[in-house]
């Protein structure tokens, strides 16, 4: 075999596998991407039920409410143009508070309320959902 | 005064390493010995400029001299030691500076003890080091300057982000940056090489250490920001898949691939072109990681587009040198000639194949965290999260584990495919032997994850066979190292196999002196009460454990409250037993005076970072054997 030979072959093969993978990666991305909404953006155009989803916005103040059971809660996520009702069940992460952002992983239900599997806390505590950090531009302050 | 101070080392490393890169230039062109001296030194020097500022640096956090911004902003007078020199790399501006100075030592480690490269191409490598030194002095004096003043000074500092307070954290970003920055070496070398034309064995030989350091202390940083996610953020997961995982996976997954084709470009002569593209990706991959993390971006494209100073520079910087190093083997390649050829079923075979799949891994990482950056920067709004990334990844690394196990069993040039089935026969028995008996006794637990301990025992037995009918106390410690390590990939799968096979969860709530169960634990919550820290106050919950069976215990979870900055942080409370570790977590508590109780049960859990652990000290037997034996090489060379 000459080395030509064998550089080309190689070349095909690593070539498969690139297509491989980027099938693989295709096909995955169809079922897997979860899109990004803000309870504004659902205005006349709610997401079907069931696809999983992730909803961003700010925790309404005054609006956490424990269950009976004392692991579930609801509240009410907005971003200044409209409101969903969330339920969750599960430990709320530490920067989970109200009047701060959160984004909460799962699905919508028939009546419009989001039932979340999952609430995500940033690495960062100066986090705030996209859509939000337009508007309310974060600055370091210091006390003179 | 040590500010200022700092800041003019810092400007007088940038300008070393602009007389470090005319020198670099000036020799390889064909300078003197003087010359190549004068260059060495230089760059010496400049190495120990860069460690001066950084030193400066930590010594103001030490001091809390609050009339610096960096300190004001990232660091407060009541902090414990430790964390006041830790948040000297726990922000943008230091960990920065922290990655130049480790840029300019690692050249100075080259020009110390590199002699067995052509004086030619070691100057250009030595230029190629300062020239990248250069962009990231430029950054930090134009852009995100450590040492600005800040007047009047502040009162006290805004303190460290709680989550950050944490002894593994604190030794994590310099881990890491160390493995980043000595794929720089490597990306040099290779830029060297191409610019001076000499690849071959010798130039493999030589960056093989570096390589091989470099990839030993990404392993380390990443198992132990692993372990660190595991434990501090109580969640109980140990990879979410987060970018700024993905930013630090990538440059060990290339790394992990040029590790193995320096190997056979040393030992065979082949995989030369090969070798020097991945040095240079391994590189950018760690630049893309910087930049991810580093610049902002992935908080959001928008707050990114709000200040893109830093950003865009850095993109800038990682646009010149990773498209200058393209480019410059887009125009050399054809002179690197031809290396020897292989066959399929032999040891190089092998090594090709695990170049293939870890490259197909790292092209899925890639793409599954900037698809959706690019996606937002489109308008769309997406996420990708744990599920692509199991999917896609999981099966390749099956395949990659059948490479590993079966290419130490291979002879170098040509082997029979029936000797090495043969060979593979006891372990591919045990592996199925294993699955079986899990699947039969577990017929309803997940199908991968039991797959996953199958692969992992076969991979145990086949990566100790080399070692069968040697004679060990003469075995090369390299040889060792290979099995160490490949036998801790397999202890690391068979954990995550265990983990996601077999763990129980327990979400609850309960007054004091009631009790919960998880796994074989009864778990009784005997009181709650207020607990002090240095710089924290606490709820701590006191759970007495009883293992069926066994003696009672107590587990003190607790929810910790910062004031500077004002957060609060879950301190899971975690057991670790021969078979697994109990991991309890504490809620909040209700006006019923019922307590959020969150516990796992989760078997051998431990073994994912044992596993680490256990490739991370392959590697280092490893690199001790390559050095001695070079060592005892030159010795040889010198008395011949």
């Amino acid at each position: 075999m000459k080395p030509k030979h064998q550089r080309l072959i190689l070349a095909a093969l690593a070539l498969v596998a690139v297509l491989g993978a980027a099938g693989l990666a295709l096909s995955a991305l169809k079922d897997q991407a979860a899109f990004f909404y803000a309870p504004g953006d659902l205005v006349g155009k709610p997401v079907p039920a069931g696809k999983h989803v992730r909803l961003g916005g700010m925790v309404q103040g005054g609006s956490i409410q424990r269950e009976a059971d004392g692991v579930s809660i609801r509240f009410v996520v907005g971003d200044g143009i409209a409101t969903v009702p969330v339920s969750f069940r599960g430990v709320t992460p530490d920067l989970f508070k109200e009047n701060s952002g959160v984004v909460a992983e799962g699905r919508f239900q028939p009546d419009g309320s989001f039932v979340a599997d999952n609430l995500l806390a940033k690495h960062d505590e100066r986090y705030m959902p996209p859509q939000l950090s337009g508007n309310q531009h974060v600055s370091k302050s210091l006390e003179p | 005064m040590i500010a200022e101070a700092g800041l003019a080392a810092l400007w007088l490393a940038a300008a070393f390493a602009l007389i470090q890169l005319a020198l670099g230039i000036g020799v390889a062109r064909g300078g003197s010995e003087e010359l190549m001296l004068a260059l060495r030194r230089i760059t010496l020097v400049q190495g120990l400029l860069a460690m001066a500022a950084f030193g400066l640096l930590i010594a103001l956090f030490v001091n809390s001299d609050m009339s610096v911004l960096l300190v004001a902003t990232n660091s407060h007078s009541a902090k414990p030691l430790l964390y006041k020199i830790a948040g000297a790399w726990g922000n943008h501006e230091g960990s920065m500076l922290l990655w130049v100075t480790v840029l300019a030592v690692a050249g100075a480690g080259v020009a110390l003890f590199e002699r067995r490269l052509a004086g030619k191409t070691l100057a250009a490598t030595l230029g190629a080091q300062a020239f990248i030194g250069l962009g990231f002095y430029a950054f930090l004096a134009f852009a995100s300057n450590p040492f600005t003043r800040l007047n009047p000074p502040a009162r006290d500092g805004q303190g460290l982000n709680p989550l950050l307070q944490d002894p593994g954290l604190a030794f994590h970003p310099p881990t890491l940056y160390f493995g980043y920055v000595g794929l720089s070496v490597a990306f040099s070398f290779a830029v060297g090489a191409l610019l001076m034309r000499d690849v071959g064995p010798a130039f493999a030989r030589a960056m093989r250490p570096w390589v091989l350091a470099a990839w030993i202390f990404l392993t380390i940083g990443i198992t132990a920001g692993s372990y660190w996610a595991y434990y501090e953020l109580g969640w109980g997961g140990w990879w979410f898949w987060d970018p700024v995982e993905n930013a630090s996976l990538m440059p060990w997954l290339a790394a992990t691939a040029l590790l193995h084709s320096v190997t056979v470009l040393a030992t065979r002569d082949g995989l030369r072109a090969w070798t020097l593209m991945l040095a240079l990706v391994a590189f950018a991959m760690s630049m893309i990681g910087t930049f991810l993390v580093r610049s902002g971006i992935l908080v959001s494209v928008h707050a990114f587009a709000v200040d893109p100073t830093r950003g865009t520079f850095i993109l800038a910087l990682l646009g010149i040198y990773i498209g200058g190093a393209l480019a410059l083997f887009g125009a050399r390649v054809g002179t690197v000639t031809q290396g020897a050829t292989f066959r399929i079923v032999s040891r190089e075979g092998a090594l090709v194949l695990n170049n293939l799949l870890l490259t197909v891994i790292l092209g899925l990482v890639f793409i599954g965290t900037l698809y959706p950056l690019v996606a937002q920067a489109m308008g769309v709004q997406l996420s990708i999260g744990a599920p692509f990334f199991d999917k896609t990844i999981a099966p390749i690394a099956l395949v990659l584990v059948l490479a590993t196990a079966a290419g130490p069993l291979l002879n170098w040039r040509r082997d029979v495919l029936n000797t090495l089935l043969g060979k593979l026969l006891v372990p591919v028995a045990l592996g199925g032997m294993g699955f079986a008996l899990l699947f039969m006794m577990n017929p309803t637990a997940p199908m991968l994850p039991l797959l996953g301990i199958g692969f992992a025992i076969f991979l145990g037995v086949a990566s100790v066979l080399p070692l069968v009918r040697r004679k060990l106390r003469r075995t090369p410690l390299h040889i060792w190292g290979m099995v160490i390590a490949h036998l801790g990939v397999a202890v690391s799968i068979g954990g995550m196999g265990a983990d996601a096979a077999f763990k129980a969860e327990r979400l609850t709530a309960i007054e004091v002196g009631q009790s919960a169960t998880v796994g074989p634990f009864r778990i009784v919550l005997s009181d709650v009460r207020p607990a002090l820290g240095p710089n924290w106050s606490a709820v701590e919950a006191r759970l007495t454990v009883t293992r069926e069976g066994g003696t009672a215990f107590e587990l003190r979870p607790q929810q910790r409250f910062f004031s500077t900055p004002p957060t609060n942080t879950s301190e899971a409370a975690i057991t670790t037993m021969l078979d697994g570790q109990l991991y309890t977590v504490l809620g909040a508590g209700d006006a019923e005076g019922r307590w959020q109780l969150r516990l796992w049960w989760k078997p051998f859990v431990t073994l994912i970072w044992l596993g680490g652990a256990l490739i991370a000290l392959g590697g280092l037997l490893a690199l001790i054997g390559r050095v001695r034996r070079e060592r005892r090489a030159a010795e040889a060379e010198e008395y011949a």
